[in-house]
């Protein structure tokens, strides 16, 4: 059984992990850098370990950092939460070496699903549908590509995940320019300048599909919908997926769980897909070999807490919960209150909180380590923390949605919340089942 | 020893259940660990936390003694190149990261004595994990490059500055 664990992340998601981790008898020892030294994560934590200094290639991207701290804290084991080396191979490998249980899935299966290419190659082979498209290691093969795929199409770093380095190109004017800014995001985001270009689907949802595998068996525990994204940054989802006929939703799912089984995967994942919103035919995407940042919509309609699921499954016990037992009840809708200025194009806005006054009350779940004097660092992502709203339906999800939004007031950063409370009133939401064009459809106020 | 999470999201729904069904609009407690402000705000409810009295555990280090900061722009790095003061000065739209070309290795987007427009991308802020153009603002020439490759900046930072031509 696990012991003792190493939390390699900051913020909501390793006071996410440390919540459960206490509630199961573990010790946490969380590995911060300097700037985060005096979080609430590092307040709540058992042990802390600074691992470097505030910028992340130097702290929770070091791998050498970050294992040599986990080996001298005499970790049994180590979290990587999402993001930063969550899915890095060479992570796994050297904690494997250094003899500490990665509570995520196999080296193999991160090498499988850590490459889109090779992604979209076990996709098929595991009889998975697919959208047209390939690999670029330059402009010029990025030009070729594109003429196989047509316009509009998506640029994609290969090596990418939540949107980093992902670009739209709607004619061939623009494709030189974006090619560029996508290849130095993707250099710099993840070390590796390759673009994936693959076909447009004009009016495509983003439906993916939580699963658990123990290596041998695995199940499913829903979808959820992420089309409300910008510029592919998820801004609202919520399970399970709306207006989606059941024979469709449920080879969806089978899918899912067919590539899970294929993969012979152990841990939590997440199996995108891209369904269209006219006919409900579905392409696999890729799979996420992490936790992710939406999870606890799933948590909120299966009641099942998916970071126990991913620590139980790292220890190398059998899945616990049989597909029968896995009932859907209700409905959940997550937001994500950014540190953004959103109506001056989402820019960053770091600095200090003088009030953080989260909603609160029956059907509300607020992740989030930030409260009033807390600092949002220029150094990190700009999440400030979820909203999590369950309803017994969707509507009554809506509603309480709008309501906890209302109630919200942050101040001394700019937020997300009040493009929230646009979506929230906005009538193609409150009707469900919007494709990703949503956000440039919203009236902005 | 660290501090327990207090309450959890089940707790604090109770409480707010509690109060609801009851005439008051505020309940504030406050104990040697955390304080938490519960408030009615319209028909919904807000929480608001207080966890300064938490301490954090015996901190301990893996790392080797933390870098020096990064030379800020204000003192400038030995690279500086051209003339300092003369012309328009080009400020990067957010604090940041900034770097002078694309991707480590590939040439700079510009170099002294080039002829740019107002929407010339001069440079790239790296801000939050996102790379922002920095635009020359300008039509003329880069009479001076102030800040080194891979510097941390303010916003107020100088970075170039531009000897107005007609274009």
């Amino acid at each position: 059984m696990i012991r003792r664990l190493f939390i390699a992340n900051r913020g909501e998601i390793a006071l996410r992990i440390t919540t459960t981790a206490r509630r199961l008898g573990i010790t946490t020892i969380l590995g911060a850098s300097e700037a985060d030294r005096d979080s609430l994560p590092a307040r709540m934590a058992d042990e802390v370990v600074v691992v470097g200094p505030a910028p992340s290639s130097a702290s929770y991207l070091a791998i050498e950092r970050v294992v040599g701290a986990a080996v001298a804290a005499k970790a049994d084991a180590i979290h990587p939460g999402y993001g930063f080396l969550s899915e890095n191979a060479d992570f796994a490998r050297a904690i494997a070496v250094a003899g500490i249980r990665f509570v995520g899935p196999t080296v193999a299966s991160l090498e499988a699903m850590g490459d889109k290419l090779m992604a979209r190659r076990v996709g098929v082979e595991a009889g998975l549908p697919v959208v047209p498209g390939g690999e670029a290691e330059d402009a010029a093969q990025a030009r070729e590509r594109a003429k196989e795929t047509g316009y509009p199409l998506l640029l994609k770093a290969v090596s990418g995940g939540g949107g980093r380095g992902m670009k739209r190109v709607d004619d061939p004017s623009q494709l030189d320019g974006q090619i560029d800014m996508a290849m130095a995001e993707a250099q710099a985001a993840f070390g590796d300048p390759r673009v994936y270009v693959e076909r447009y689907i004009g009016r495509g949802r983003h439906v993916e599909v939580q699963v658990l595998g123990d290596g041998a068996r695995a199940i499913h525990l829903g979808t959820r919908d992420c089309s409300i994204q910008r510029r592919f940054q998820k801004l609202v989802e919520e399970a399970p997926a709306p207006l989606i006929p059941d024979d469709k939703h449920r080879a969806i799912t089978d899918a899912a769980v067919r590539l899970t089984e294929h993969l012979h995967y152990r841990g939590a994942g997440t199996v995108e897909f891209l369904v269209d919103a006219e006919t409900f035919d579905f392409y696999f995407l890729e799979m996420n070999a992490r936790i992710q940042v939406e999870h606890p919509v799933t948590e909120a309609v299966t009641g099942v807490d998916l970071i126990e699921q991913q620590l139980l499954l790292a220890d190398g016990q059998p899945l616990g919960i049989g597909q029968a037992e896995v009932r859907i009840a209700g409905h959940a809708i997550e937001v994500r209150i950014n540190a953004e200025d959103w109506r001056a194009d989402f820019r960053p806005s770091p600095g200090r909180l003088a009030t953080a006054a989260w909603p609160a009350g029956p059907g509300i779940r607020i992740d989030s380590h930030m409260a009033a004097g807390g600092v949002v660092q220029p150094f990190y992502d700009s999440l400030l923390g979820k909203l999590i709203v369950r309803g017994d339906s969707r509507g009554e999800a809506v509603t309480r949605l709008a309501s906890a939004l209302n109630a919200l007031r942050i101040e001394g950063v700019e937020t997300t919340a009040g493009l929230h409370r646009l979506i929230a009133a906005d009538p193609r939401f409150v009707a469900g089942g919007v494709d990703t064009r949503f956000f440039e459809g919203l009236t902005h106020g | 020893m660290s501090g327990e999470l207090p309450l959890t999201p089940e707790d604090v729904a109770e409480i707010v259940a509690i109060l609801d069904g009851s005439g008051y609009a505020n309940f504030e407690i406050r104990t040697a660990r955390f304080g938490l402000k519960i408030a009615r705000s319209g028909e919904a409810w807000t929480q608001e936390w207080d966890h300064a009295a938490a301490v954090s555990p015996d901190i301990a280090s893996a790392a080797p003694a933390a870098a020096p900061a990064a030379p800020k722009a204000d003192t400038p790095g030995e690279a500086q190149e051209g003339q300092a003061d003369e012309g328009v000065a080009v400020l990067p739209p957010l604090p940041g990261t900034f770097y002078r070309a694309p991707q480590p290795g590939a040439p700079s987007f510009v170099e002294v004595g080039d002829m740019v427009g107002p929407e010339t991308v001069v440079g790239i802020v790296e801000t939050m994990k996102l790379m922002n153009p920095v635009h020359a603002g300008a039509s003329g020439r880069i009479a001076a490059i102030l800040v080194d490759n891979a510097t941390l900046i303010d916003a107020d930072a100088v970075l170039m500055r531009i000897v107005p031509e007609p274009a």
